[in-house]
C-alpha cells in the first residue's frame, strides 16, 4: 500500500492468471430462503481455462447457486473465495473486475442504445490504465455477439433474442476472468445457441472460467468441459459430461425416463427423452 | 463472414446514436446561451422597463467598470438601477437557482427509482418538504435565522422520499402504479396537515401559506439567494458525480452491483441530495410542480439518457423554464401576478398525461 493508500483507495487490480488457475471455490454452501433449503452443502471449484455447466431440473438450485458465486446473496453457511478471498472481501469495483455476470433477462428503465449499454460493461475499469482499450475491447465485444446491425438502436426495441447477445456481449466488455452465466440460450434459436457457446469456449481457451446455467443438457454435453447436476439442492454428480450423463442418474434426476447414447460421429453424450 | 464484419461494423456508428451524440455536443451550449440571454431580457421587462443594455450597463457598474462601453449605459429611468438590483436580480438569479434546482432533482429522481414518472411534485416530496417549512412558519420558529425554513423544508423533504422510496419498490425497481399511487397518499396526507395548519394559524400565515401552495418568485432577495445557492452547489457536484454510476442504474439493481456499483451507498446519497435540491428549491418559492418532470423528458427525447449530460443540461434547461415562466407570471396580466406554480402545473399536467399514457403503450400495462 502506498502512502495515498489511506486517503484515495485505489482499486486492486486482478493479477494475471494461467490456465488450471483456481479462479474461485465455493465451500459447503448452505442458503435457506423462507425455511426452504435452497442450497445445501453444494462445493464447486472452477478453474482458469474451462467451461463448466451447471444442469438440472427446475427449482434444483442452478440460478441460487450462481448467485452466491457473484456474491448476490451470502449464504447462510460455507464460503466463496474469488482469486484467494472471501467475496464479500472485495469492494464492488474489485469484484466487477473479476468476475461479470450475465443474468436470465436484462430491462432498461430508459432507452440507452445497445453500443450504450455494452460500453457500461468498461466501467469497472474507469480510472485505471485499461480505459485505453475500452474502444477495442468494446468493437471485439460487438463483432464475437454479432451485435453490430442494431448496435445504434434502443436496447428496449430490440428482440429478446438479439437482447441476449447484446447482455452477453456487455459482459464479455467488463473483460472479467471469471463469466457467470444465467440461461445464455434460453431465448435464443440453434444458432445464436451455438454461437453463445462457442463464444463461452472461446473466452475458455483465453483462460478465462466460465459457469454456464443451461437446460439443454445436449449443449452442456457438447461444449462444457465438466457439468455439475443439482437436484433438490444439491450437487448429485460433477464431472465431464461423457461420464457424468447416465440414463439411470438423469431419469432420477429429472423424474422422467431418458436415453443417453453417443453421437454416431462425435461420441459427445445424446440425451433424448424416452418417448414410446 | 469477412464481409457482413466489415459492413456490420460501420453500423455501429450510424443514426441514432451520431444524431444524438451531435445533438449532444452542442445542447449544453446553446441552452447556457439561451439562459444569459432569457436573463437578460427578463431582468428589463416590469413595471420600470429597462433594455438589455442597460442591464449589462448596471451589472459592470457594480463590477466597477467607472467608463461603459457605448453599447451598454446605466438605465435612463431614475428608478432603474435600483430596481434592478433590488428586485429583479434577486428573482431573476432565484429563478435560475430553482430551476437547476428543480431540474437536477428530477432527473436524480428518475435515475434512482428507475422510473421516468418520478418527479418531486408528482411524489409527494415537494409537499413533504412544504409540511416542514409550514412547521417552521405557523410555529414562528426562527432558530437559524434565514436557515430555518429551508432546514426545515430539508428534514420534510428527505423523510418523504425515504417513506416513497420505501414503499413503492420491489425487485430493484418501482412500478409506475405504486410509485403513482404512494405520491397520491403522500399529498393526501400532506395535504391535511397543511389544511390543519391552515386552521390554527393566523392571517400573516395564512398569507404566506397561501402564497406557498401556489409557488411565487415574488418573495426573493440576496439574503435567500445566499441559502439557496450553496444548497444547490453542493447538490449539483454531487449530481455530477455519481452520473456515470446512474446510467448503470437503469439496468437494474443487480446488474448494477454486476458492474462495480455500490447499490446502496449510491442511493442513499442521491435521496439525501435530491431532499436537500427540493428543499433548497422550494424553501422560499414554495411548491412550483412539474418542471423536474417536462425538462429532463424533453432532454432525453433530444440527446438520449446519459445521466452526465443530462443531470446539467436537466439543470441549465429547467432555469431557462423557470425563468420565462416567471416572466410570464408577473407580466401576462398588468399590474398582477399570476402564481408561478399554477402556471407551471397548466403546461405541466397535460404533459404528464400524454407521459402516462406513452408510458402504458410501450410497456404493455401499468407495470
Amino acid at each position: 500500500m502506498n502512502l495515498l493508500g489511506g486517503l484515495v483507495h485505489r482499486p486492486r487490480q486482478p493479477a494475471a492468471t494461467n490456465p488450471g488457475d483456481i479462479l474461485l471455490t465455493a465451500t459447503d454452501l448452505v442458503v435457506e430462503l423462507g425455511g426452504r433449503r435452497i442450497l445445501d452443502e453444494v462445493s464447486l471449484t472452477v478453474r482458469a481455462g474451462e467451461v463448466i455447466a451447471l444442469v438440472g431440473p427446475n427449482g434444483a438450485g442452478k440460478s441460487t447457486l450462481l448467485g452466491a458465486l457473484a456474491g448476490d446473496l451470502v449464504p447462510g453457511r460455507g464460503q466463496v473465495l474469488l482469486a484467494d478471498r472471501p467475496i464479500g472481501g472485495w469492494t464492488p469495483v474489485e469484484r466487477a473486475m473479476r468476475r461479470a455476470v450475465l443474468p436470465q433477462s436484462v430491462a432498461l428503465s430508459f432507452p440507452f442504445t445497445c453500443a450504450e449499454v455494452i460500453a457500461m460493461g468498461r466501467t469497472p475499469w474507469s480510472g485505471t490504465s485499461q480505459t485505453d482499450q475500452d474502444e477495442a475491447v468494446v468493437r471485439q465485444a460487438v463483432t464475437d455477439c454479432q451485435v453490430a446491425d442494431f448496435a445504434g438502436r434502443a436496447f428496449n426495441t430490440l428482440s429478446g433474442g438479439e437482447r441476449a447477445r447484446v447482455a452477453l456481449a456487455k459482459t464479455l466488455a467488463q473483460q472479467a476472468d471469471l463469466l457467470l452465466l444465467d440461461e445464455p440460450t434460453a431465448a435464443l434459436d440453434i444458432r445464436h445457441q451455438e454461437l453463445v457457446l462457442r463464444i463461452a469456449r472461446e473466452q475458455a481457451a483465453a483462460g478465462k472460467g466460465v459457469v454456464v446455467v443451461l437446460h439443454d443438457l445436449e449443449l452442456a454435453g457438447a461444449y462444457a468441459h465438466r457439468v455439475a447436476v443439482l437436484d433438490r439442492s444439491r450437487v448429485v454428480a460433477e464431472g465431464p459430461a461423457a461420464e457424468v450423463f447416465t440414463a439411470d442418474l438423469l431419469s432420477a434426476v429429472y423424474q422422467h425416463e431418458v436415453e443417453v447414447f453417443p453421437h454416431p460421429r462425435t461420441g459427445v453424450p445424446m440425451v433424448i427423452p424416452r418417448r414410446d | 463472414m469477412a464481409t457482413t464484419v466489415s459492413s456490420s461494423q460501420t453500423a455501429v456508428t450510424t443514426a441514432p446514436a451520431t444524431v444524438r451524440r451531435m445533438r449532444a455536443s452542442v445542447l449544453l451550449p446553446i441552452l447556457t446561451i439561451a439562459l444569459i440571454v432569457a436573463c437578460l431580457f427578463a431582468a428589463g421587462i416590469g413595471q420600470v422597463p429597462t433594455s438589455p443594455g442597460e442591464v449589462i450597463g448596471s451589472i459592470l457598474w457594480q463590477l466597477g467598470f467607472d467608463r461603459l462601453p457605448t453599447a451598454f449605459s446605466l438605465p435612463a429611468d431614475p428608478q432603474g438601477y435600483y430596481t434592478l438590483w433590488s428586485v429583479r436580480f434577486p428573482r431573476v438569479l432565484m429563478a435560475v437557482l430553482v430551476g437547476m434546482a428543480l431540474g437536477c432533482a428530477g432527473a436524480l429522481m428518475q435515475g434512482v427509482f428507475g422510473n421516468p414518472l418520478a418527479e418531486p411534485g408528482v411524489i409527494g416530496v415537494s409537499s413533504g418538504a412544504a409540511v416542514g417549512a409550514f412547521t417552521v412558519i405557523v410555529f414562528g420558529i426562527s432558530t437559524l435565522g434565514n436557515w430555518t425554513i429551508a432546514a426545515a423544508a430539508f428534514v420534510g423533504g428527505l423523510v418523504t422520499t425515504l417513506f416513497v422510496y420505501a414503499l413503492s419498490r420491489s425487485r430493484g425497481r418501482s412500478e409506475v402504479v405504486t410509485l403513482i399511487l404512494t405520491g397520491i397518499a403522500v399529498n393526501a396526507l400532506t395535504g391535511a396537515v397543511i389544511g390543519f395548519f391552515t386552521f390554527i394559524s393566523d392571517d400573516s400565515a395564512l398569507r404566506d401559506i397561501a402564497f406557498w401552495n401556489l409557488g411565487s418568485l415574488s418573495g426573493s432577495s440576496w439574503a435567500t439567494i445566499w441559502v439557496v445557492l450553496p444548497c444547490l452547489l453542493v447538490g449539483l457536484a454531487v449530481a455530477m458525480g455519481s452520473a456515470g454510476k446512474l446510467d448503470l442504474l437503469a439496468l437494474g439493481e443487480t446488474p448494477a452491483r454486476h458492474l462495480g456499483v455500490d447499490v446502496e451507498r449510491l442511493r442513499i446519497k442521491l435521496i439525501v441530495v435530491v431532499a436537500l435540491l427540493v428543499a433548497s428549491g422550494v424553501a422560499f418559492t414554495g411548491v412550483i410542480a412539474f418542471v423536474g418532470l417536462v425538462v429532463p423528458h424533453l432532454i432525453r427525447m433530444i440527446a438520449g439518457p446519459g445521466h452526465r449530460l443530462l443531470v446539467p443540461a436537466s439543470a441549465i434547461g429547467s432555469a431557462l423554464v423557470l425563468v420565462l415562466a416567471d416572466l410570464i407570471a408577473r407580466t401576462i396580466v398588468p399590474s398582477q401576478e399570476l402564481p408561478l406554480g399554477v402556471l407551471t402545473a397548466l403546461v405541466g399536467g397535460p404533459f404528464f398525461f400524454y407521459l402516462l399514457l406513452r408510458t402504458r403503450s410501450r410497456a404493455g400495462g401499468w407495470g
